[in-house]
C-alpha cells in the first residue's frame, strides 16, 4: 500500500498523489523547474528557499546523489514534486539514493501527481502558494484525506506569508566571512553570499581567485576593509528589493570595485543604481533560456533560476548587454563608467549548460584591468572532487 | 538578417529506394526541406529514384528527377536544370556519398555549384575514422583507444600495456571487415590477430579497446552560420555498445546521466560540431560511457539529419530537417520561430516532459529460411551492422508507459510463445537478438533478479529495474484482481502502459470485458501535447499522445473530423507506399475542409509530421487505442482502407465498436478477403480462377492436392504478405511443406491450395471505384513470372505483351469485381494470363504498395481520390472517368538487402522480401527498366564479362550481343539457381540476374542503352510536354 499524499494550492486546486522522501506536512511558494538533469543541484541551490519545487522531467532521482554535486551544504527547497520518483539508483557517480538523501536531509517529497497540470496552472494563474501533506501526518500511512482536511490545508497555504516582504536572504547567507578553501591569489575578491551556489566559487578559484565569502549585510567598510581586487555578489532567494541593506552597500561601493553580480546580484546591483525590480508571473526556471549577447550577437542558452526581474526601463546608469529571446525580459547589464557587470541568468551552471563560463574570464579581465594586474599570470587550479 | 539572395536554385538528393537503414525518415527529412525551402521562396530540383515517397511528388518541388542516383545522372540533371546549390545532407549516407563524389569528380565546380549546410571538408573530417579521430584528439575528446599494429609482437605489447581483454581486432582493407573479431583472452587475441594480418594486403589491423557492452548514448545537435549550437534532445540507448543503435531500443532523453555527466557530453558535442567544421544545420554524435568508472568517449559523428535527427524531432516536436534547410540557406537560429510556441525562437534547447521510447522492428523470418554460405547457417544475432527495416516509437508520462505503448506497437507480440519456454531456454536468448526483450521480460516474471540480467545483457539495470516494477503490479493484478477497484488503481495500472487486453489476461477477462470495467471505474485516457518546451509556453501545434492522468489538453472544434489510420512500422510488406497513400488522404481531406485527424506509431514518417494533418495522435495502432481515441475525437468516421494492414485489420471492430468506417466498408472487406465469399462472388461474375480448395488439415490437405493436380500453390489461409507460402510439384513436396513450415505455424490455420499457373504472365491492376463507376487507373506486367510474389517483382505500366481484347477482358473483370465487392475507394485486384486466358488470382478492396508508382505513372493522385469518394465524391466530381493511357512507359524495380543478412543466397520467391523500389520512365520500355535497374544499383554492364550457372540456353543471346562468357571473373552473374556465387555476387557488389525474364529484359535493355544518351527529364515534364525545359 501506497502512502497517499496531496498538493493542496491556496486557489483549492488539490492534486493527490504519493509520499516520498521525509513524511510530514509543508507549505511554500509552488514554482516549476524545466531542467532534464541536476535535481541535486537544484534542491541544494539556496535561491530555492522557501519555495516547493515541482520537476516538469516526470523521472527524478534516477542516478542519486552524491558529495560532489552539492550548491550548498544542505537543501533548501520546502519540498519536491516529481511525477515518479526513481526506486532504483544508476551510475558510478551515485553515492546515495534520493530518497535516502531526502529522508536524511528532511525534504518532503510528493510523486504520482499530474505534474504537467500543475505547470499549466502556475503558468496560466502564476506562482502561488501551497501546501504538501502526507497521510502519515494525519495519523498513518494508511490514512484518507477528508474535504475538511483539505480545506484546512488550503487555509493554510492561503494564510502562509513567510516569503512575502521578507529578507528571505539572512537564512541562507554565511553567517561568519570564511576563505573559500584555495591557494591565495594575487586576486582578492570578496563575495558578498545572498545565499551562493558553490559552483560559482568553484569557478573563480579555478581561474586563480582569492575568495572571501562574506555575509550579505556586511558593511562596505568592512568590504574594503578587506582590501579586495574585485567584488563578486552572489545569487540568493526571495525579493530583491527586501535586503534593503544590501542596496545601500552596493550603492556605496559602486565604482570603487570591479563587480561582478549573478542573479540575486544582478537585481540588488540594478536596484542600488535606482532601477526597479518586478515580479514574474511564474519566473524562469529551468536549463534552456536562450539568452542574445547584445554585445556580441551570440546567443547562450542558459541556466536559469528567478522569480524577478530588473526592469530594463527603470535601469539608471547600465545598459542592457543580454535578454531574453523567449520574452524579451533583461538578462544581463552593464555599468555606463564603471567595470560593474551583471547578469541574470546562472553562468555557472550547475544543472545546465556551460555556454556561459566567459562571463567569469570577463570578471578576471576586469578585475586586472582596474587593479592594473594584466599580463599577470593566471594561477589555474584544479579545484579537488567538485567535479568540474 | 535575410536569407541568401545569391541563391535561386536548390538541389536535394535523396535517399534512393528503402533499405536497412535508409527508410522513411530520409521521404521526411527530404519532404520538410523541400517545404521549407519553397515557403522562403527557393527553387527546388529534387532527385530520388524512390516513387514510393511523398518528396517525389511533383507538386512538391518545382523540378522533380525520378532518375537512378548515380553521378551520372546526376550530374546531366545538374547540367540540365543548373541549381545554385546543392544540399546533401538530407537524403542519407546515399546523398552525402554522391555529393562527395560529385565534388571530388569536379563536376559541382564545373556547373558552379555550391555545397550548402556541409562543405566537403567537413563531410570528409566527420566521416572519415582517421581523420575524425585525429580531430578528436586535437580537442581533447577520448575516442576509444587503439593502436594500427603490423605484427603480432606489436600487438600483444599494445593489448597487455593498454587495452586489456576483450579487444576488437579490425584487419585494414579487407572485404567487409573480413578476418576480424574480438578476442576475449589472450588466446584468442594471437589467433585472430595472426589471421587478420595474413589476411590484410598491408600486413596491418587495428587493434582498439572492446566498448561492447559500455552504456550507449546520442546528442542531436544543430548549428547556424553564427556558431550558435544547440542540443535538441539525448538519447539513450536501452541496448548497449555491441548492437547498432538503429537496432536498439532507444529512450529519449538519456535516464541514466547526471548533470555533470549530461554536460560534459554537450560540451564535446559542442565542441566536435565547431572543430568537424559542419557550418550549419544537424549532427548526431554518438558516445559511450563505461559504466565501471563513468569515463566517456565519442564513437561517431553524423555531419547530416539522419533516422536519429527524425527520431529526435517527432520526439521532442523541433523539425531538424526542416530547420537544418533554412539554416543552409542563412537563417539564423534566433530568426526562425518554434512552430509550436510560435511566440519562442528556435535558438533554445527543447525540454520535455514525458519519455519516448523507440523499438525497432525486424524482419528476419523472411531470410532466414534461404539457403545461406555461412558454415553456421542464418544467425539471428544483432550486432554493429544495422538489420531492422523499420520502428515504433511511443510517448508516455514515464518509461514504463512509454515502454508498454512501443512493445504493443510493433504488432510483434512473441509473450505468448515465450512463455512455454523454459528458464535455461530464456537465458540462452539473452545475447542480443530481435525478440531479446521479450526473454527479459519473462525471466524478471520468473523471479530473474535484475543483477543477473545485467551481467548476462548489460542493459542498464535502472531499465531492468522499471520493467520488474511493471512485472511485479502484473502479478499484483493476477493474484489480487479485487484491488483494481477504483479510478486511481485503474489510472496506476494504466499509467505503466499495459493495455486492456494484457490487463483482461491476468484478470482472466476479455479485452472487451477489461475495457467495459475500466470505463466503469471512469479511467479514461487524457491526452498531452507535445510542446518542445514542458508547458512553459502554450503551444499552438496539436501533436498529441495519450496518458491516464487529469487534465485533457486537446481543444475541441466543431469542424467535421475524418480519422486516416497510418501503415504503423515499416515492415517487409508494408512500406512507405502507405505513408504516402495515407499522407495524400490527409492533403486531399483538409483541402475539402475536413478535419483531419492522423494516428500512427512510426516515427520515419512523414505521417507522423506535426505539419501533416491538423492534429496528430502519436498513439499505438491497436483496438483499445484506437477507440479511445475515436470516442475522445467522435469524427464523422475513421479511414482504414489506406494504411496496408494495420489498420485493415483493425476495421472490423472498428466498425462493430460504432466507428463508422468511410470509403469501402468492412463487410465490402470480407467478401474480397474471405476465400469462400470471393470465391462464389467470381464464380457468380463469371470470372475465372484458378483451381483452388481449403484444407482443414493436412491430412485432407494432401487428398485435396490429388484432386487439384500439381503443381500447387499451398500456404496458410491468413499469414499475411505472403509469408510461408510454397510451389510444391508432387506429393512429397506437399508433405514436406507439411510438416516444415506449416507445423512450425503455432495457430494451426486452415490450408489453401491452388492451382499453381506455371510460367503465367501476372498483372497487378489497381481501379479506383465510386460505387458507380470503376476507373481502371493503372495495370501493371510483372517481368518476373508467377511465383515470384507480386511485391519483388518488377513491373511494367502500362503492359507491353497484353493483346488488346485481353486488356479489355482485365478492365472489365476489374470493373464487374469492384461494383460487386462495393468498392468506395482504390482496390487492386491480381490476374494471371496462362495460355491467353485471363484468370484472377486475388481482390484487395484497399490502397496496395503499387499506388504511388501508379500515380506518378499516370499523373493521377490516387490516394487523393480514394480519400475524397471516402466522404462521399464521384469519380465524375473528381474528373477522373476515363481510363488513362500515358505515352510513356513506368517501370518499378524492387530492392532487396541481401547484403544485410551475411551469407543469405539471393532467390526470388513467392515470400516477399524487399524493402524499397525504384522508378524508371522511358519512351522506351526496355530502357525505363534499365533505369529502374540503375535505380536500385543493378548496374547492368553495356559490355564486358557474363558468367552463366545453370543458364547454357542463354548463352548465344548474351555472345550474340558481343558479351564473353566467363567461367571465373565477370561483370555480371545470370545464375538460374541458388549457388553460392550468387552471395559472392552481393558481397562484391556486381550485377546479377536470377530468372530468365530477368536476363532476357536485361539484355534488351542493354542492346537499347548503347544507343541511347539516356536522357533526364523531370516528372512535371512526362506529365506536361508543353512545359519548357528549364
Amino acid at each position: 500500500m501506497r502512502e497517499r499524499a496531496v498538493l493542496v494550492l491556496e486557489d483549492g486546486t488539490t492534486y493527490h498523489g504519493y509520499a516520498f522522501g521525509h513524511r510530514g506536512k509543508s507549505v511554500g511558494e509552488v514554482v516549476f523547474n524545466t531542467a532534464q538533469t541536476g535535481y541535486q543541484e537544484i534542491l541544494t541551490d539556496p535561491s530555492y528557499n522557501g519555495q516547493i519545487v515541482v520537476m516538469t522531467y516526470p523521472h527524478q532521482g534516477n542516478y542519486g546523489v552524491n558529495v560532489f554535486d552539492m550548491e550548498s551544504n544542505r537543501p533548501w527547497v520546502r519540498g519536491f514534486v516529481a511525477r515518479e520518483f526513481s526506486k532504483y539508483t544508476a551510475g558510478p557517480r551515485a553515492q546515495q539514493s534520493l530518497e535516502e538523501f531526502m529522508r536524511d536531509t528532511g525534504v518532503i517529497g510528493l510523486e504520482g501527481i499530474d505534474t504537467r497540470a500543475l505547470v499549466r496552472k502556475i503558468r496560466e494563474g502564476g506562482v502561488m502558494k501551497g501546501v504538501i501533506a502526507h497521510a502519515t501526518h494525519f495519523g498513518s500511512p494508511s490514512y484518507r484525506f477528508t474535504p475538511e482536511d483539505i480545506a484546512a490545508l488550503r487555509e493554510e497555504a492561503r494564510k502562509w506569508t513567510d516569503i512575502d516582504g521578507r529578507d528571505m536572504t539572512p537564512e541562507v547567507s554565511t553567517p561568519l566571512p570564511y576563505q573559500f578553501p584555495t591557494f591565495k591569489g594575487q586576486r582578492r575578491v570578496v563575495v558578498m553570499d545572498f545565499g551562493i551556489k558553490h559552483a560559482q566559487m568553484r569557478y573563480m578559484a579555478e581561474l586563480g581567485f582569492e575568495l572571501i565569502v562574506v555575509p550579505g549585510k556586511t558593511s562596505p567598510a568592512q568590504i574594503m576593509a578587506l582590501e579586495p581586487h574585485g567584488l563578486f555578489v552572489s545569487n540568493g532567494p526571495g525579493d530583491p528589493s527586501m535586503p534593503r541593506y544590501a542596496h545601500e552597500t552596493l550603492w556605496k561601493l559602486m565604482g570603487l570595485l570591479p563587480t561582478f553580480g549573478i542573479c540575486l546580484g544582478h537585481q540588488l546591483l540594478g536596484l542600488a543604481a535606482g532601477g526597479r525590480t518586478f515580479k514574474l508571473k511564474f519566473g524562469h526556471r529551468g536549463a534552456n533560456h536562450p539568452v542574445k549577447n547584445l554585445l556580441t550577437g551570440k546567443i547562450e542558452i542558459t541556466s536559469q533560476n528567478h522569480g524577478y526581474a530588473v526592469d530594463p526601463d527603470t535601469l539608471k546608469d547600465f545598459k542592457p548587454t543580454h535578454i531574453n529571446l523567449n520574452d524579451g525580459t533583461l538578462e544581463g547589464m552593464a555599468h555606463l563608467r564603471y567595470p560593474v557587470f551583471s547578469v541574470q541568468y546562472h553562468p555557472e551552471a550547475c544543472p545546465g549548460p556551460h555556454d556561459s563560463i566567459y562571463l567569469f574570464h570577463r570578471f578576471l579581465e576586469e578585475v586586472d584591468a582596474f587593479n592594473g594586474l594584466t599580463g599577470m599570470p593566471v594561477e589555474k587550479q584544479r579545484v579537488g572532487g567538485l567535479g568540474i | 538578417m535575410p536569407a541568401r539572395t545569391d541563391l535561386k536554385k536548390i538541389m536535394i538528393i535523396g535517399s534512393g529506394p528503402i533499405t536497412i537503414g535508409q527508410a522513411a525518415e530520409f521521404d521526411y527529412s527530404g519532404t520538410q526541406a523541400v517545404k521549407a525551402l519553397r515557403s522562403v521562396g527557393y527553387q527546388v530540383v529534387l532527385v530520388n529514384s524512390n516513387p514510393a515517397t511523398i518528396m517525389t511528388d511533383p507538386e512538391l518541388a518545382e523540378g522533380t528527377y525520378l532518375e537512378p542516383l548515380t553521378v551520372e545522372f546526376l550530374e546531366k540533371i545538374i547540367a540540365a536544370e543548373r541549381p545554385d546549390a546543392l544540399l546533401p545532407t538530407l537524403g542519407g549516407q546515399t546523398a552525402l556519398n554522391l555529393s562527395m563524389a560529385l565534388y571530388e569528380q569536379g563536376i559541382l565546380e564545373k556547373y558552379g555549384v555550391e555545397l550548402i549546410g556541409a562543405n566537403a571538408a567537413a563531410i570528409k573530417k566527420g566521416e572519415d575514422r582517421e581523420e575524425f579521430q585525429r580531430a578528436m584528439l586535437k580537442i581533447g575528446v577520448d575516442v576509444p583507444r587503439g593502436k594500427m599494429v603490423h605484427s603480432l609482437e606489436e600487438g600483444l605489447a599494445f593489448a597487455r600495456e593498454v587495452t586489456g581483454y576483450p579487444v576488437v581486432v579490425r584487419p585494414s582493407f579487407t572485404l567487409g571487415g573480413t578476418g576480424g573479431g574480438i578476442a576475449e583472452n589472450e588466446a584468442e587475441f594471437v589467433e585472430i590477430l595472426t589471421r587478420g594480418l595474413s589476411l590484410s594486403p598491408t600486413h596491418s589491423a587495428l587493434v582498439e579497446e572492446s566498448i561492447v557492452g559500455w552504456k550507449e548514448y546520442e546528442l542531436e545537435v544543430m548549428r547556424d552560420k553564427n556558431d550558435t549550437v544547440v542540443i535538441i534532445t539525448s538519447i539513450e540507448n536501452v541496448d548497449p555498445m555491441g548492437v547498432h543503435t538503429g537496432d536498439s531500443i532507444t529512450v529519449a532523453p538519456a535516464q541514466t546521466l547526471s548533470d555533470v555527466e549530461y554536460q560534459k557530453m554537450r560540451d564535446a558535442a559542442i565542441a566536435i560540431i565547431r572543430e568537424i567544421g559542419v557550418e550549419t544545420g544537424g549532427s548526431n554524435i554518438q558516445f559511450a560511457i563505461d559504466p565501471r568508472s563513468g569515463r566517456m568517449i565519442v564513437i561517431e559523428m553524423n555531419p547530416r539529419v539522419s533516422r536519429s535527427s527524425a527520431l529526435a524531432s517527432k520526439a521532442t516536436g523541433f523539425p531538424i530537417a526542416k530547420i537544418a534547410a533554412l539554416l543552409a540557406v542563412g537563417y539564423t537560429l534566433d530568426e526562425i520561430p518554434n512552430d509550436i510556441t510560435q511566440k519562442t525562437p528556435a535558438s533554445f534547447e527543447p525540454t520535455i516532459d514525458y519519455v519516448v521510447t523507440k523499438i525497432p522492428r525486424f524482419a528476419f523470418e523472411k531470410f532466414s529460411t534461404l539457403p545461406n554460405t555461412n558454415p553456421g547457417g542464418f544467425s539471428d544475432r544483432l550486432g554493429t551492422q544495422m538489420k531492422s527495416v523499420g520502428e515504433v516509437m511511443a510517448i508516455g508520462r514515464t518509461f514504463k508507459e512509454s515502454f508498454g505503448k512501443a512493445l504493443r506497437s510493433l504488432e510483434a507480440d512473441v509473450r505468448a510463445e515465450f512463455s512455454g519456454l523454459t528458464t535455461e531456454e530464456l537465458e540462452a536468448r539473452l545475447y542480443p537478438n530481435p525478440t531479446r526483450i521479450y526473454a527479459v521480460l519473462e525471466l524478471l516474471r520468473r523471479g530473474a533478479p535484475v543483477d543477473r540480467l545485467y551481467e548476462k545483457t548489460r542493459i542498464e539495470p535502472w531499465f531492468l529495474t522499471q520493467l520488474k516494477e511493471v512485472v511485479e503490479a502484473e502479478h499484483d493484478l493476477e493474484t489480487e484482481p479485487h484491488r483494481l477497484e477504483d479510478l486511481e488503481d485503474w489510472r496506476y495500472v494504466k499509467g505503466l502502459g499495459l493495455s486492456d487486453a494484457r490487463v483482461g489476461e491476468l484478470l482472466g477477462v476479455s479485452e472487451a470485458a477489461a475495457r467495459k470495467q475500466r470505463l466503469a471505474a471512469g479511467c479514461r485516457p487524457v491526452y498531452k501535447t507535445v510542446d518542445t518546451c514542458a508547458a512553459e509556453f502554450e503551444a499552438y501545434t496539436p501533436y498529441h499522445y495519450s496518458t491516464y492522468e487529469l487534465e485533457d489538453e486537446v481543444r475541441q472544434t466543431a469542424k467535421p473530423k475524418v480519422v486516416i489510420l497510418g501503415s504503423g512500422p515499416i515492415r517487409i510488406g508494408q512500406g512507405v507506399e502507405f505513408d504516402y497513400a495515407t499522407v495524400h488522404a490527409v492533403w486531399a481531406l483538409r483541402a475539402a475542409g475536413y478535419e483531419t485527424i492522423m494516428v500512427n506509431s512510426n516515427p520515419e514518417t512523414v505521417s507522423t509530421d506535426y505539419d501533416t494533418a491538423d492534429r496528430l495522435y502519436f498513439e499505438p495502432l491497436t483496438l483499445e487505442d484506437v477507440l479511445n481515441l475515436a470516442e475522445h475525437e467522435k469524427p464523422i468516421g475513421a479511414i482504414a482502407t489506406l494504411g496496408g494492414q494495420t489498420p485493415l485489420k483493425l476495421a472490423r471492430k472498428l466498425a462493430e465498436a460504432g466507428v463508422p468506417l468511410l470509403g469501402t466498408s468492412w463487410e465490402a472487406i470480407h467478401k474480397a478477403e474471405d476465400r469462400a465469399e470471393f470465391n462464389q462472388l467470381c464464380a457468380a461474375l463469371g470470372i475465372p480462377q484458378p483451381k483452388g480448395a481449403v484444407a482443414r488439415t493436412p491430412e485432407e490437405a494432401l487428398k485435396l492436392a490429388e484432386a487439384l493436380g500439381y503443381p500447387l500453390m499451398v500456404r496458410p489461409s491468413y499469414v499475411l504478405g505472403g509469408r510461408a507460402m510454397q510451389v510444391v510439384r508432387n506429393p512429397e513436396e506437399l508433405r514436406w511443406y507439411l510438416s516444415g513450415i506449416y507445423a512450425a505455424l503455432a495457430e494451426r490455420p486452415s490450408i489453401l491450395l491452388d492451382q499453381y499457373l506455371e510460367n503465367a504472365l501476372e498483372l497487378d491492376v489497381d481501379a479506383l471505384c465510386d460505387g458507380e463507376r470503376v476507373v481502371v487507373a493503372g495495370i501493371m506486367e510483372h517481368i518476373e513470372r508467377a511465383g515470384v510474389h507480386s511485391g519483388d517483382s518488377a513491373t511494367i505500366l502500362p503492359p507491353i505483351s497484353l493483346t488488346p481484347e485481353q486488356l479489355e477482358t482485365v478492365k472489365a473483370y476489374t470493373r464487374k469485381l469492384a461494383l460487386a465487392v462495393g468498392v468506395k475507394g482504390l482496390i487492386n485486384v491480381q490476374y494471371a494470363i496462362k495460355d491467353g486466358a485471363v484468370y484472377i488470382l486475388e481482390a484487395n478492396p484497399r490502397a496496395s504498395r503499387t499506388v504511388p508508382f501508379v500515380s506518378k505513372a499516370i499523373g493521377h493522385p490516387l490516394a487523393k481520390y480514394a480519400a475524397l469518394i471516402a466522404v462521399g465524391r464521384t469519380l465524375e466530381e473528381l474528373g477522373f472517368t476515363e481510363d488513362p493511357t500515358p505515352g510513356f512507359y513506368s517501370v518499378k524495380e524492387v530492392l532487396i538487402p541481401w547484403l544485410k543478412f551475411p551469407g543469405v543466397i539471393p532467390v526470388l520467391g513467392p515470400e516477399m522480401r524487399s524493402t524499397g523500389e525504384s522508378m524508371g520512365i522511358d519512351t522506351d520500355p526496355y530502357l525505363a527498366y534499365y533505369r529502374a535497374e540503375l535505380g536500385v544499383g543493378q548496374r547492368l554492364p553495356l559490355s564486358g564479362k557474363v558468367r552463366f550457372i545453370e543458364a547454357e540456353q542463354l548463352k548465344p543471346d548474351w555472345e550474340a550481343a558481343g558479351f564473353a562468357v566467363s567461367e571465373e571473373d565477370y561483370d555480371l552473374l545470370i545464375a538460374l539457381t541458388p549457388h553460392p556465387e550468387l552471395r559472392r555476387a552481393v558481397e562484391s557488389g556486381k550485377p546479377f540476374i536470377t530468372t530468365l525474364e530477368g536476363a532476357r529484359w536485361s539484355l534488351e535493355a542493354i542492346l537499347r542503352a548503347r544507343n541511347s544518351s539516356l536522357p533526364v527529364r523531370s516528372l512535371q515534364a512526362w506529365h506536361n510536354p508543353q512545359k519548357p525545359a528549364p
